[in-house]
């Protein structure tokens, strides 16, 4: 039965990176094809047509796309990321500076928001149709509604203009004291952990409220169950794989949260580079930072499946 | 349970006029008892017996101070040991459940937590209440399985529910039930989704256990010989109200109430018509050979998993022919492939002496108008998105091009055929009962003018006094319209009832066929003969007295 | 025998109060977006005031912008572009993804296997992602808007529908169906459609709310709709030098498009059992 379990691991982990090769192919036929020129866009519109067939021969543009894109493929895998054109700088060095700051982030929010939305969810399942699951539910469906970044703003505009509290950027330099840094965080973090935990929170206690109807929970419940033995002793370890996947799911969600988040806040991560690189149109750029966030996403993706797998008794 | 008399000990629970209300949806409510009263004295097996929506579940939940979701106690008491349990807060409901009453569910299969082991669940009742520690709790429940000889009983707690069989499972809830020793065991049809070979095994483990104990137990179920070998009382229920209570022989040797006596009439053996008594015409639909399955084929030509197995049948114009056999014998799987529906890997379908492709699609639409399928569940055959009469007019536009006037009237008369008013055309399929809907179902197979019917166990989910109505139903059409009837059941009682010839499956095999009037001769398959002699009848001595070879149920049963 | 004709059936709704409040909401945005050039004071381009961050007056109910530009007459005005961009899109994503899952449930086989592998690769890449490489590459012209949202809600409208009916193709009407000989396409429209509109209704009513915060997301990064034109996040954009003024000009179209999200959130919410039975 193990064997089963690997081959069923080992199918999800080829999947992922037959995933990952289509959507690499994605992302380079969508900036490369879609009509929008890139040497007129460098040179700016009021260039000759000669001067931008020439950027082109030498940015290797007029090859066919094909070729390109295997170029660009077997740089990946060999860490040959290109050259920024806009900025000057190989594009590794300026990923490599930014990725830390994103990654940052993203823990910091994650290790908040996972244990937070999924306690929140648990306990509303538990004492559901309580007053406390009521205010969950509503705050849930509120933050759901809320664009990232009107909740970025409207604290920005309370806690830094109003009340003056907190830094409204959060560019940090590298010689602040802890004190500074963690000022700098509040805000972000906040807006991520508003943005990510509330479809969280929403699936998790979907996901318990189904168990709840089943008969093995009537059944325990007809044992003499108390309301939290029914959900976290029977509801809960057959609810694994759902909740998981809303983890997994609202990481989407997350990444989305970081892109606007960092542009607020001024915040210098790998999502402002990315953002900034397609307002100047910087084709490396962009396709690189967009492979390494699917790449992290599928990963995610891929571990909440195997831990849904896993935790499927009729396999042990 | 005559030969065990017991002293009628003093009344432990004493139900008064309970009254349990429902809300639907929209804001209706309904009242499911509207009532009801009764006492159970200690040591007494009492057994509400009702068809569904009679509220017997709702009295059994009642007993645990439950009501489903959407259900709330409206009025009356139900006295355990002189306190009223609808009053209780709940924690005192906590404390009563497990431990001093314990349920016994319908389905062990659903009941018991996929992803925790057996033993787990089983002694969790004692962890609940604090009766008994880990170490002894886990002796207590190795000595209830020995006792519902369970095989294995060391080890059987070590698995997971997925890997043991229904009626074991069936039997370690019992043990589940059993392990807080309570007052009072409320058994919830704990065997109505077993086979009949599977569900003796129970039966006699459960009375053995009842008889050891000399236990107080509430037994819930819809089957009066059933209830007969099991109960010391009876009382039966229609529509939330008692209709006859009294001791279990006198309801079965002489009820009293006409409600009653319609349960018991449809216990009386149908006398088949003797071999030969009708002509045959020849065979109207002719299987040879079908082999059938699902999952890939194999490098031999054969499917994956095989579920029919070089099956050969002729089923005579006119005629009859009733498949029985056990779940996942194949019956159902052999209508599908006559249907075309799973394409067979190898073999003949001959419809009127023209052999039929094997899949659907490839069927002419003549050859497809005259064999129709109907289905067991007509809450699923019938889509809940059309009317009535959209859904048996379908068949009049696709096969005979009918439209408008021509086509309501059309409606209208099959409407009659199977005795329902005309009005009924503009109803959604849910604004039926089970009995009616079932009625549709076979009007929408008529409406092609078929001159085979294949029924997949179509009256097994009906009650019984419904379901008889409808076998009645298909005998009338049968003589009116000569249509030709191959129907698949597990139970031998109906088809027996029905069929002219009996054709006996057995793992995707056919065993034997032979004329419904010599089920009982000598020279019957010893399988045939464990399937007619697993059917619980009215006598309740019956179970007692039934001698089966072990060695044959050991066979064929998946005890 | 007379014919008589079908009698009229009775829908039996129960409206919650909080339902009604909601769909009065968004039909109010329906209406504004519908009727917007007679419900503007003043040409949305049109610098009409000296004044720029100007508090809300009887001239200018919501104030003026960084511009001195009439916020009420802009914000009107956007929410015919968030509205509409965003309504197109769905109407595409939902044509697509819907016939596609129904053709993947009734056919089944080999052809639901590949179009669902091939469409799980637009599922790998999140959303806003997605819409920054298709802006990079396109543009941000509102035609490349549209057809953005269209790729990236495509895949869960198909999803959805191929999961829904696939559902309703395993019941037994419809093996009586194919049973009685009745092709595919008969089958998708007349037998699975009807019995999961309901919730796929509501799971576009969803997916709504998904498309108009992303597609101001995408303007507040400067990446939808494009100056001098604005729709509500591009009106956030703009006007985020105000936060320190403390301007409306900031907080009203946030609240224009909070109020919209929230309203059509709560109204599915609390829809009917029997149809979010069906959600599940």
């Amino acid at each position: 039965m193990n064997k089963r379990i690997l081959e069923m691991i080992g199918g999800r982990l080829a999947v992922a990176i037959l995933s990952l090769f289509l959507v690499s192919l994605a992302v380079f036929f969508i900036t490369e094809l879609l009509p929008g020129d890139t040497a007129q866009e460098l040179l700016g519109q009021a260039v000759t047509t000669e001067a931008a067939s020439q950027l082109r021969e030498t940015l290797g543009l007029d090859r066919p796309a094909i070729l390109r894109y295997f170029e660009w493929i077997f740089g990946l895998l060999t860490g040959d990321l290109g050259y920024s054109h806009v900025s000057d700088r190989p594009v590794a060095s300026l990923v490599a500076e930014r990725l830390p700051n994103s990654l940052t982030l993203a823990a910091v929010t994650m290790a908040i928001t996972i244990p937070l939305a999924l306690s929140l969810g648990i306990f509303a399942a538990i004492w559901k149709g309580s007053i406390f699951d009521r205010a969950i539910s509503s705050v849930a469906i509120m933050l759901v509604s809320f664009p990232e970044f009107m909740i970025a703003t409207l604290l920005v505009m309370w806690l830094s203009v109003y009340l003056q509290w907190l830094p409204a950027l959060s560019f940090i330099p590298t010689t602040a004291d802890l004190h500074t840094v963690v000022l700098a965080y509040i805000m972000p973090v906040s807006v991520l952990v508003f943005g990510s935990c509330s479809q969280m929170i929403r699936l998790s206690r979907a996901a318990i409220a189904d168990a709840m109807v089943t008969p093995y929970v009537e059944m325990a419940m007809l044992k003499g169950a108390s309301r939290s033995r029914m959900v976290l002793g029977h509801a809960l370890p057959n609810s694994v794989a759902p909740i998981v996947n809303s983890v997994a799911l609202s990481m989407s969600g997350l990444l989305g949260g970081v892109i606007i988040v960092e542009t607020v806040f001024n915040y210098p991560g790998l999502a402002k580079l990315m953002v900034d690189g397609v307002s100047t149109r910087d084709m490396p750029l962009i396709q690189t930072c967009s492979m390494i966030f699917c790449g992290f996403y599928l990963v995610l993706i891929t571990a909440a499946d195997i831990i849904a797998i896993l935790s499927n008794p009729r396999l042990r | 349970m005559t030969k065990y008399p017991k002293t009628a000990g003093e009344t432990l629970v004493s139900i008064e006029d309970l009254r349990v209300t429902a809300t639907t949806d929209s804001g209706r409510t309904i009242e499911i008892l509207k009532g009801v009263s009764f006492d159970v004295r200690r040591g007494e097996v009492l057994a509400l017996i009702g068809e569904s929506g009679s509220g017997k579940t709702t009295i059994a939940l009642s007993l645990l101070a439950y009501a489903r979701a959407g259900c709330h106690f409206s009025g009356g008491h139900v006295l355990f040991d002189g306190v009223d349990l609808i009053t209780l807060d709940e924690g005192a409901r906590r404390k009563l459940r497990g431990n001093k009453v314990s349920y016994v569910p319908q389905s062990a299969a659903a009941s018991f937590n996929p992803s925790k082991k057996i033993m787990d669940q089983v002694v969790e009742v004692a962890e609940i209440h604090g009766i008994l520690d880990k170490a002894s709790a886990r002796d207590k429940a190795i000595g209830l399985f020995r006792s519902l000889s369970l095989p294995s009983p060391e080890t059987i707690g070590d698995r997971y529910p997925h890997q043991v069989s229904g009626g074991q499972l069936q039997r370690l809830a019992a043990a589940m039930a059993l392990l807080g020793d309570p007052e009072l065991v409320v058994f919830d049809e704990p065997t109505t989704a077993l086979d009949v070979t599977t569900q003796i095994e129970v039966l006699r483990a459960f009375k053995s256990a009842i008889l050891d104990r000399g236990m107080t137990g509430v037994y819930v179920s819809h089957d009066l010989a059933v209830v007969a070998q099991i109960s010391d009382r009876i009382i039966v229920l229609k529509d939330g109200e008692i209709q006859e209570a009294g001791k279990t022989e006198q309801i079965v040797g002489a009820p009293a109430h006409p409600y009653t006596q319609a349960l018991i009439s449809a216990f009386e053996p149908v006398e088949a018509e003797a071999a030969g008594s009708r002509l045959t015409k020849g065979a109207v639909l002719e299987m040879r050979d079908v082999v059938a399955g699902y999952g890939n084929m194999k490098s031999d030509g054969k499917p994956h998993i095989i579920a029919v197995d070089g099956v050969s049948f002729a089923l005579q114009r006119g005629h009859s022919l009733g498949v029985i056999g056990e779940s996942g014998c194949g019956k159902s799987t052999l209508l599908r492939v006559a249907a075309g529906l799973l394409p067979a890997a190898s073999g003949a379908c001959v419809l009127d002496g023209k052999d039929l492709r094997p899949q659907v699609s490839a069927r002419s639409k003549d050859e497809l108008r005259k064999m129709q399928i109907v289905f067991q569940l007509a809450d699923t055959a019938l889509n809940p998105a059309q009317t009535v009469g959209n859904i048996i007019g379908r068949p009049l536009t696709f096969y005979h091009g009918m439209k408008g006037e021509t086509r309501d009237k059309q409606v209208i008369e099959l409407l009659d055929m199977v005795r329902m008013p005309a009005q009924f055309r503009h109803r959604l399929p849910r604004e039926l009962s089970g009995g009616q809907r079932q009625r549709i179902n076979l009007a929408r197979a008529l409406a092609a003018k078929p001159d085979v019917l294949l029924c997949d166990e179509i009256t097994s989910a009906l009650d019984t006094v419904v379901a008889a109505k409808v076998l009645e139903l298909l005998k009338e059409l049968q003589r009116e319209l000569h249509l030709s009837y191959l129907f698949v059941s597990h139970d031998i009682h109906t088809v027996r009832s029905l069929c002219d010839e009996v054709m006996v499956m057995f793992g995707g095999k056919k065993l034997e066929t032979f004329a419904a009037a010599d089920l009982h001769a000598e020279a019957r398959h010893p399988y045939t003969k464990l399937l007619a002699s697993s059917l619980p009848t009215l006598d309740p001595g019956w179970l007692d007295n039934l001698k089966q070879d072990p060695e044959l149920v050991r066979k064929f049963a998946h005890a | 025998m007379t014919v008589s004709t079908a009698p009229r059936r009775k829908i039996r709704f129960q409206i919650r109060p909080i339902a009604a409040v909601c769909l009065l909401v968004v039909l109010f945005w329906i209406v504004v977006a519908l009727f917007a050039p007679l419900l503007v004071h003043y040409p949305a381009g049109d610098m009409v005031s000296y004044d720029y961050f100007g508090p809300m007056s009887k001239e200018y109910w919501l104030g003026t912008d960084y511009l001195g530009r009439d916020i009420y007459s802009r914000l009107i005005v956007g929410t015919r572009y968030t509205i509409g961009i965003a309504f197109v899109g769905l109407i595409l994503a939902a044509l697509i993804g819907i016939t596609l899952g129904l053709l993947a449930a009734a056919f089944g086989g080999v052809f639901d296997t590949i179009l669902s592998r091939a469409i799980d690769t637009f599922v790998g890449i999140p959303n806003l992602l997605l819409a920054l490489v298709i802006v990079a590459g396109g543009g941000s012209s509102i035609p490349i808007l549209i057809g953005a949202i269209t790729v990236i809600f495509f895949p869960g409208c198909y999803r959805f529908t191929r999961s829904m009916a696939v559902n309703v193709n395993a019941l037994d009407f419809i093996s009586a169906a194919r049973a009685r000989g009745e092709g595919h396409f008969y089958i998708m429209i007349h037998e699975i459609l009807p019995n999961i509109a309901g919730p796929i209704m509501a799971d576009l009513g969803l997916r709504f709310v998904h498309i108009i915060l992303l597609l101001s997301g995408l303007s507040f990064l400067g990446l939808g709709v494009q100056p001098p034109n604005a729709d509500w996040g591009a009106l956030v954009r703009e006007n985020m030098i105000g936060i320190s003024y403390g301007s409306p000009a900031v907080v009203v179209p946030s609240l224009a498009l909070a109020s919209l999200a929230l309203a059509i959130n709560l109204l599915i919410d609390n829809l009917p059992q029997r149809v979010r039975d069906q959600l599940e």
